[in-house]
C-alpha cells in the first residue's frame, strides 16, 4: 500500500503524533496465539444446547405440532414454541420506529420461507437437541410460494406476509422510496441516445470465520448474562427487551471480540431465544449456528434487480437517469427496507446529473430473508452504475475514464437528494488510477479538481 | 479459441454511518491513579481493530503515547451507548465520542498540572512522550503520572470525560426524496486486468489497482489489512459467490467451504493498493468510514474488463464460466 500525500495536500494537516502512525494491533498476539477469548469460550456446567426445527417448506400453514416423541428423547430438557415467547412478533428495526412488526421468533400458524424456526429444542448435548428436533412432528399444509420479485409485485401472487398486506413494503412515499430531481423526460428528449439496461445479482453470504452464536448465563440476582458475537450490543439487548417483555436492567451483554461480521450479525435472532430458554430451564444455554445455518439460514445479501435507463450526449454528458432498483427482502423485513431506501439516496452514483428520477422498492418473496452486508443498498447498486457508465462511454465512442470525468461530482454541485456535494475525491481517485493503471486521458482531465474551480 | 485479455475501469464513493443519521455512540475516558487513560465503549471489534483505532484517537487526543491507554468495550454494565459496528460507522461515529471524551479529560489533567506547576493550563501544552510543558519553557515541565498521582490523592480531581456523537436523523421528503443520507463520503476506482478463456469461460484477474480515498488513515497497516481484504472479497463477489447457484432451485446451496465457491489464495489477483487523503469535515481527525466501500469498485471493474476481452455482457452477478460461455454462444462467437 503506498499513500499519496501529495493529493490534497493544501486541505490537509499532517501534524499529528499517533494518528498516522502504523501502530502495531495491541490484540493482534492473541489472535494469533489463540489467547483471545470469543463468546464460545464460555463453558458452564449443566449448559444446555439449542437446536431448532426448521421448516422444510417455502411457504406453509401449521396444521399441528407434536412434540411427544421428542419429549421422551434421552438428554431433552426443554421445547419450546411459539406460545412460550412472550412477545413473539417483532420486527429490529422497531427501534427506529421502522414497523411494521413482521417477523416470529418461533413460527406460529405459518411459515413463510424454508428453514424458518418452528420450534427450539434443549438438551444437555448437542447431539440429543439435534436428535430430538428430527423427532418433532409437525403438519404442514403447503401453500403456494413466491420466488420472483417482479412475481410477487403482481396481482394476484401470493401474499408472503400478512402483516404487510402486500407483497412490497410500504414507505410514507407509497411502494417505494422516491427521489424526484429535475424533468426525466426533458431529459430524455433532448438525449442523443438512450439506454436503458437491466443487472440482477444472487443472494451471498458473509462468510464470517466465527459463526452466529450466544452463551446465556442464568445468574444468581435474576438476571442473564449474554456472551455474544452480535455486531451491536444494546441494538440486540433492547431488541430482546421487547421480545422477552423483560425490563433491560436483567440483561447484561458481553461482547466485542468478533470473528468477523460484514453485517451477518445484526439480526437479532439467537439472542432471545436462548435467553428465553435460559430463563424458563434456569441453567445455561448455548445456541450457536452451525457452518449450514450460518450460510443457508442466516440473512445473505439481497437478490436484487437494477434498471437503468438513461439518455446521454454525443459530448459525453448524461442528461437524465431513472433508475428502480428491486431488493429482495424474502419473507420478513430484517433490515431491508432501510437497504432500500437507502440505495435511493445513493442513485444515481457520484456524477452530477441534472435530470433524476429514482424508485426503490422492497419486495416480499418466499425467500431466505435477507439483511445487511458490507455495502447495504450499495454494492449492487454500484455493479449496475459502473457496468452501464462502461456501456454508456462505448455506445458514444468515449474513452470510458474520459467519460466519467466529464460526469464526475465537485464541490457544490447539487445532488439528486438535493444536498450539495462536500468533501468530493472522486477526480483524483480517477487521476491517480490514471497514471497507475497507464491508462492515459486528456491533459485537461488531469488538470480538474474536485474542489478548485479551474483557472 | 483462444485466452483473451482485457481491462476495465470502475470509480465509486460510499457514504459513511447510518443511512440518514440518527446513529448515536458515546464513550467515556478515565485516568488511572498512574496516569493510563480507559477508555470505556459499548462498540463492538469484528476484527477490523476498532480498539486499536480507539486507541490512537484517545492517545492523540490526550497527548500521550497509544500504549498508554487501554480500550475496554462492549460490555452493557459498564460501555455507553453505541448504535452498533456496521454501515461503516465505527470508526468514525464512536473516534469522535472519544475525541470528545478525551478533551474533556484532558482539560481536568491540564488543570491538575496547572495547579501543580502555579501557571495558567492555557499555557501548557503536552509532548506526546507523557508530559506536560510550559509553551515556550519546556524545562518547567510534569509528568502525567504524577499530574494524575495528585488529581486522585491531592487534589480531588476526576481525570475523566463523557464523549457523545450524533448526526440527527434526516427524514426523506415524500414527493422529492431530499434527503441527507450522510455528512461524508469515501472515494475509490479501480482498474481491473483480466484473461478470459473463450472455450471455457474461465476467468482470471490478473491485476486489481485500486484507489481509495479515505479521508484520513489513522492506522495506515490496519488501512492496508482492511482494503486488501475488501479487494478479495469485491473479485469474490463479481465471479464467484452465491448461496442459490440453481435459484428457483434451492439446490446445490453451500452448506460448507468446500462447497460455497470462493477464491483461494490462487485465485487472487495482483492487488495494489494507493489511498488518497482528503480529511472530511466531521471526521475524528479527518476519517471516513473505508470498511465497506472497498470491496464495491472490483465487482464493475471486473465485469467491464471481461466485456474488454471477450465481447459480451454478463449483467448477472455471479458472473461465472457458465453465463460467459451462453453470452459468448449468444452472439454467436463460438
Amino acid at each position: 500500500m503506498e499513500l499519496r500525500k501529495s493529493y490534497f495536500a493544501d486541505v490537509r494537516k499532517d501534524d499529528l503524533h499517533e494518528i498516522g502512525q502504523p501502530r502495531p494491533r495491541l490484540d493482534s498476539p492473541g489472535h494469533v496465539t489463540g489467547k483471545t477469548a470469543f463468546f464460545a469460550d464460555h463453558n458452564f456446567p449443566g449448559m444446555l444446547h439449542l437446536k431448532m426445527v426448521r421448516s422444510p417448506h417455502h411457504h406453509a400453514r401449521i396444521r399441528s405440532i407434536d412434540t411427544s416423541e421428542a419429549e421422551k428423547h434421552p438428554g431433552v430438557v426443554r421445547i419450546l414454541t411459539a406460545r412460550d415467547v412472550p412477545h413473539n412478533v417483532y420486527t429490529i428495526l422497531i427501534l427506529i420506529q421502522i414497523g411494521p412488526e413482521d417477523e416470529t421468533v418461533l413460527a406460529d400458524g405459518k411459515v413463510r420461507w424454508r428453514g424458518e424456526a418452528v420450534v427450539a429444542v434443549l438438551a444437555e448435548t448437542e447431539r440429543a437437541a439435534q436428535e430430538a428436533a428430527a423427532k418433532v412432528k409437525v403438519d404442514y399444509e403447503v401453500l403456494p410460494a413466491v420466488f420472483d420479485m417482479e412475481e410477487a409485485l403482481k396481482p394476484g401472487a401470493p401474499l408472503v406476509n400478512e402483516y404487510h398486506g402486500q407483497n412490497y413494503y410500504l414507505y410514507d412515499s407509497g411502494e417505494c422510496r422516491k427521489v424526484r430531481f429535475g424533468d426525466v423526460e426533458a431529459g430524455f428528449a433532448q438525449a442523443d441516445h438512450i439506454l436503458e439496461q437491466s443487472y440482477q445479482s444472487s443472494p451471498i453470504e458473509h462468510a464470517p470465520t466465527e459463526t452466529t452464536g450466544c452463551v446465556v448465563a442464568p445468574e444468581g440476582n435474576d438476571r442473564f448474562t449474554c456472551y455474544t458475537n452480535t455486531q451491536a450490543m444494546f441494538f440486540t439487548l433492547d431488541n430482546t427487551s421487547i421480545i422477552l417483555q423483560m425490563p433491560g436492567s436483567k440483561l447484561h451483554f458481553v461482547g466485542g471480540t468478533v470473528g468477523g461480521g460484514f453485517g451477518g450479525k445484526v439480526d437479532v435472532i439467537v439472542e432471545p431465544i436462548a435467553i428465553l430458554a435460559a430463563k424458563l430451564t434456569g441453567r445455561p444455554v448455548s445456541f450457536v449456528y452451525s457452518r449450514e445455518e450460518e450460510m443457508q439460514i442466516s440473512s445473505p445479501r439481497a437478490a436484487e434487480k437494477v434498471v437503468i435507463k438513461d439518455g446521454v450526449m454525443k459530448d459525453g454528458r448524461i442528461a437524465a437517469r431513472k433508475v428502480t432498483g428491486y431488493t429482495d427482502a424474502g419473507a420478513y423485513s430484517r433490515h431491508s427496507p432501510y437497504g432500500a431506501q437507502k440505495g435511493a439516496g445513493h442513485y444515481p452514483g457520484p456524477y452530477t446529473i441534472p435530470n433524476v428520477w429514482i424508485d426503490t422498492y422492497c419486495v416480499y418473496t418466499n425467500r431466505t430473508p435477507s439483511s445487511a452486508m458490507r455495502g447495504f443498498g450499495v454494492t449492487i447498486g454500484d455493479f449496475a452504475l459502473e457496468v452501464q457508465m462502461d456501456k454508456l462511454a462505448r455506445l458514444i465512442g468515449m474513452d470510458p475514464l474520459e467519460f466519467r470525468f466529464i460526469n464526475a461530482y465537485r464541490d457544490g454541485d447539487m445532488k439528486a437528494h438535493r444536498q450539495p456535494t462536500e468533501g468530493a475525491a472522486l477526480i483524483e481517485c480517477m487521476q491517480e488510477a490514471s497514471r497507475a493503471a497507464n491508462w492515459p486521458v486528456a491533459e485537461k482531465y488531469m488538470a480538474m479538481s474536485s474542489y478548485e474551480k479551474e483557472a | 479459441m483462444a485466452i483473451r485479455r482485457g481491462r476495465g475501469v470502475a470509480a465509486i464513493n460510499y457514504p459513511t454511518g447510518m443511512n440518514l443519521g440518527g446513529d448515536p455512540t458515546q464513550a467515556l475516558v478515565h485516568s488511572t491513579p498512574t496516569g493510563n487513560f480507559m477508555v470505556t465503549l459499548s462498540s463492538v471489534d469484528l476484527g477490523q481493530g476498532m480498539k486499536q483505532i480507539m486507541a490512537q484517537i484517545c492517545a492523540e487526543t490526550i497527548g500521550v503515547p497509544t500504549d498508554r491507554v487501554v480500550v475496554d468495550t462492549a460490555d452493557t454494565d459498564t460501555g455507553p451507548h453505541c448504535m452498533g459496528t456496521f454501515a461503516s460507522r465505527g470508526t468514525h461515529r464512536a473516534g469522535n465520542a472519544v475525541i470528545q471524551a478525551a478533551r474533556e479529560a484532558r482539560q481536568v489533567m491540564l488543570e491538575v498540572a496547572a495547579e501543580e506547576l502555579e501557571v495558567d493550563a492555557r499555557d501548557l501544552e503536552t509532548d506526546g512522550q507523557g508530559n506536560i510543558l510550559v509553551k515556550g519553557a519546556p524545562q518547567k515541565s510534569i509528568s502525567i503520572f504524577d499530574v494524575a498521582l495528585s488529581a486522585h490523592f491531592k487534589r480531588g480531581r476526576s481525570i475523566s470525560g463523557r464523549g457523545m456523537f450524533l448526526i440527527p436523523r434526516s427524514y426523506p421528503e415524500k414527493e422529492t426524496g431530499a434527503m441527507k443520507p450522510s455528512t461524508c463520503y469515501a472515494h475509490a476506482c479501480t482498474v481491473a486486468e483480466v484473461e478470459v478463456d473463450d472455450e471455457t469461460g474461465e476467468v482470471t484477474v490478473l491485476t486489481v489497482k485500486n484507489i481509495f480515498e479515505i479521508g484520513r488513515a489513522l492506522n495506515p497497516k490496519m488501512v492496508e489489512q482492511q482494503l486488501v481484504g475488501g479487494s478479495w472479497m469485491g473479485i469474490s463477489h463479481a465471479l464467484y459467490e452465491t448461496t442459490e447457484p440453481y435459484y428457483p432451485s434451492r439446490d446445490h446451496g453451500g452448506t460448507d467451504f468446500n462447497q460455497y465457491l470462493m477464491p483461494g489464495p490462487g485465485d487472487l489477483a495482483d492487488t495494489e493498493i494507493i489511498v488518497l487523503e482528503r480529511p472530511s469535515a466531521d471526521g475524528p481527525y479527518g476519517a471516513k468510514g473505508p470498511g465497506e466501500m472497498c470491496a464495491n469498485p472490483q465487482i464493475p471493474a471486473v465485469a467491464n474488463a471481461i466485456f474488454d476481452a471477450v465481447g459480451v455482457r454478463v449483467d448477472t452477478l455471479p458472473i461465472t464460466p457458465e453465463r460467459i460461455l451462453r453470452a459468448l454462444k449468444a452472439e454467436g462467437t463460438v
